[in-house]
């Protein structure tokens, strides 16, 4: 005969079982989806350096970092003036032209348009003189901030150094 | 001899039984037209695609510095090489013009309503899965469509709130699409389709728990259905035959009619081609995605969520309609939305398949088009709901039996 008792029991370890198997599964569970996460050969790609010698002013250049790609403007005179005029325009995101650049003549943005990832084209493409992102019209200014379009962010500025004047460090290494 | 081996086998496994009960002897509506034939032809699709992918599956390299290469191998060097991919390439296309054609004929002829609910779901969850395998499987031969397809599409993740940048560094295995993101990419490629499989079969489940609809939404009696075989065999068979004279024309004739001249181009990640466009399948919802950019820094994540909301609206659609008829043969002011709604589909690829700035009807921005065939889509759906709802719709006579 099963008592209120044996009932009382049975629930408890029917309880008790499923908590630590459903526990047991989760850690069980957290290897596989961590495999996932970038290895660490990928994370030891952290630096690029670039030599900035060559490129002439109003010129630019894409060079990877962390397989992603990273422009690279050498300003001219009237593209950091552009740039410092529309500070005061309103902007989605507000941030002024001096506070993206170490060095004025140097833009370094990472070239992967804020809404879906799209490398933007180079500068002069888009409206206000920078870049126009082909797959869903964004137009960034010559500061690298979305101007026009879908996305909702400025592109982002790395982190980066001058190790000397002709030699740019994108980057901090990790671990 | 036969019919003793099959004794034998029945008295363990009821073989003969289940042929009788759920193939040859099933009851099928007398009056399903050719429009129920998308079922089974997708079903056929499905096995191409099984059965191609698999051996393409065998010379295929998942790996960003040979992927690209190995595709050109299997279309130069291996024996028949070509006829696996341009199959299974054009397969891809096939299966969504069928699905297509599948949901569409539901939706006209009331399959989802009561009691087909769950039968629907599962056509809904296929779907979705099919579209994930799709996605997925044009990443593989790591052209520049395949890579800046798969990183527009991964970064769709990143547009959810506060674990987005973190979720999409995740699934690309790196920080960005790369060599990890093309192998899980395969992996999941090969698994899905197992798996859409098992839930064709949940899906027939419910089917023959409840039974075909028909084309005049009615339920039926004995007297109005028809033994599965031979009359349902011969004419799946039939419409087999008009599909794969389609099909081989495509294949044989014209097999790059449906891919993108920049995918022969092997994947570069610091440059993005100028037009970038998913296969047509998706373009009806890549238009819908483009459309919401006017909520400035909320226009991605609600881009993302319209854009997922545009199908999976289709769980509730079996509750949003009110009508007591189901088959809108019978229901004039539905079946006018129907029309609009499918008009509106194409109207949206069409948007989706021109570049987000191009202005159209002299000057106009094509955004323009892609905001209002947007709002029509979702309408078709909230206009359903209020005219049976609200029971503007009279619906005509229905006939009580065949």
């Amino acid at each position: 005969m099963v008592t209120q008792q044996d009932d009382n029991r049975r629930d408890f370890l029917i309880l008790a079982t499923s908590a630590v198997g459903a526990v047991g599964v989760a850690g069980a569970v957290w290897p596989f989806i961590r495999s996932w996460s970038p290895s660490a050969d990928v994370l030891a790609q952290a630096t690029t350096e670039v030599n900035l010698s060559n490129i002439q002013e109003g010129q630019m250049i894409t060079v990877p970092w962390q397989g992603k790609p990273v422009f690279i403007l050498h300003r001219s005179p009237d593209q950091i003036a552009a740039a410092k005029k529309d500070d005061a325009e309103t902007m989605r995101q507000p941030e002024k032209d001096a506070d993206r650049v170490k060095d004025e003549k140097w833009l370094v943005v990472l070239a992967l348009c804020t809404h879906l990832g799209c490398v933007p084209q180079p500068v002069g493409t888009g409206d206000y003189g920078g870049f126009l992102c082909p797959c869903h019209g964004s137009h960034y200014d010559t500061s690298g901030r979305i101007r026009k379009g879908p996305a909702p962010e400025n592109l982002p500025v790395p982190h980066h150094e001058f190790k000397d004047a002709n030699t740019l460090v994108i980057g901090k290494a990790v671990g | 001899m036969f019919k003793g081996i099959m004794e034998w086998v029945d008295e363990r496994l009821p073989v003969t039984e289940l042929i009788k009960s759920q193939a040859t002897e099933y009851p099928t509506p007398k009056n399903l037209n050719y429009w129920w034939n998308f079922g089974s032809l997708a079903l056929f699709v499905l096995i191409i695609q099984l059965v191609t992918g698999i051996f393409l599956a065998m010379h295929y390299k998942p790996d960003a510095a040979l992927a690209f290469d190995s595709v050109e191998h299997i279309m130069r060097d291996v024996n028949w090489g070509w006829l696996l991919r341009y199959l299974h390439a054009n397969g891809a296309t096939a299966f969504f013009v069928m699905i297509y054609i599948h949901i569409l004929r539901g939706m006209y002829y009331g399959s989802h309503r009561k009691p087909r609910e769950i039968l629907w779901w599962f056509g809904v969850i296929i779907f979705f899965a099919l579209m994930g395998t799709a996605f997925m499987g044009y990443v593989l031969p790591w052209g520049q469509m395949s890579y800046w397809g798969a990183a527009v599409i991964t970064n769709l993740v990143s547009a959810l709130p506060v674990v987005g940048q973190d979720l999409v560094v995740w699934v690309w295995g790196g920080f960005a699409v790369g060599d990890p993101t093309l192998n899980r990419f395969f992996a999941l490629h090969f698994l899905l389709p197992f798996v859409v499989f098992g839930l064709v079969i949940l899906h027939m489940w419910a089917l023959h728990a409840v039974h075909s609809n028909n084309p005049d939404g009615i339920d039926l009696e004995e007297k109005d259905t028809i033994p599965f075989h031979p009359y349902f065999t011969i004419k799946d068979l039939y419409g087999v035959g008009v599909f794969l004279i389609v099909f081989c024309a495509f294949v044989f004739y014209n097999p790059n009619f449906f891919l993108e001249p920049d995918n022969y181009i092997q994947a570069d990640p610091m440059k993005t081609p100028a037009h970038i466009v998913p296969e047509w399948y998706f373009l009806p919802f890549y238009a819908v995605l483009r459309s919401i950019d006017f909520l400035g820094t909320m226009s991605k994540l609600v881009g993302v969520i319209a854009m997922g909301a545009a199908i999976a609206i289709l769980f509730i659609l079996p509750f949003l309609d009110r009508s007591p008829v189901r088959s809108f043969r019978y229901r004039p002011i539905s079946r006018a939305l129907f029309w609009i709604f499918v008009v509106d589909c194409f109207v949206l690829g069409w948007v989706g398949y021109n570049p987000a700035d191009a202005t159209v009807f002299g000057g106009m921005p094509i955004i323009y088009v892609g905001r209002t065939a947007t709002a029509i889509y979702f309408s078709y759906f909230a206009l359903l709901w209020l005219v049976t709802a609200l029971k503007v719709e009279k619906p005509q006579p229905v006939p009580k039996s065949l």
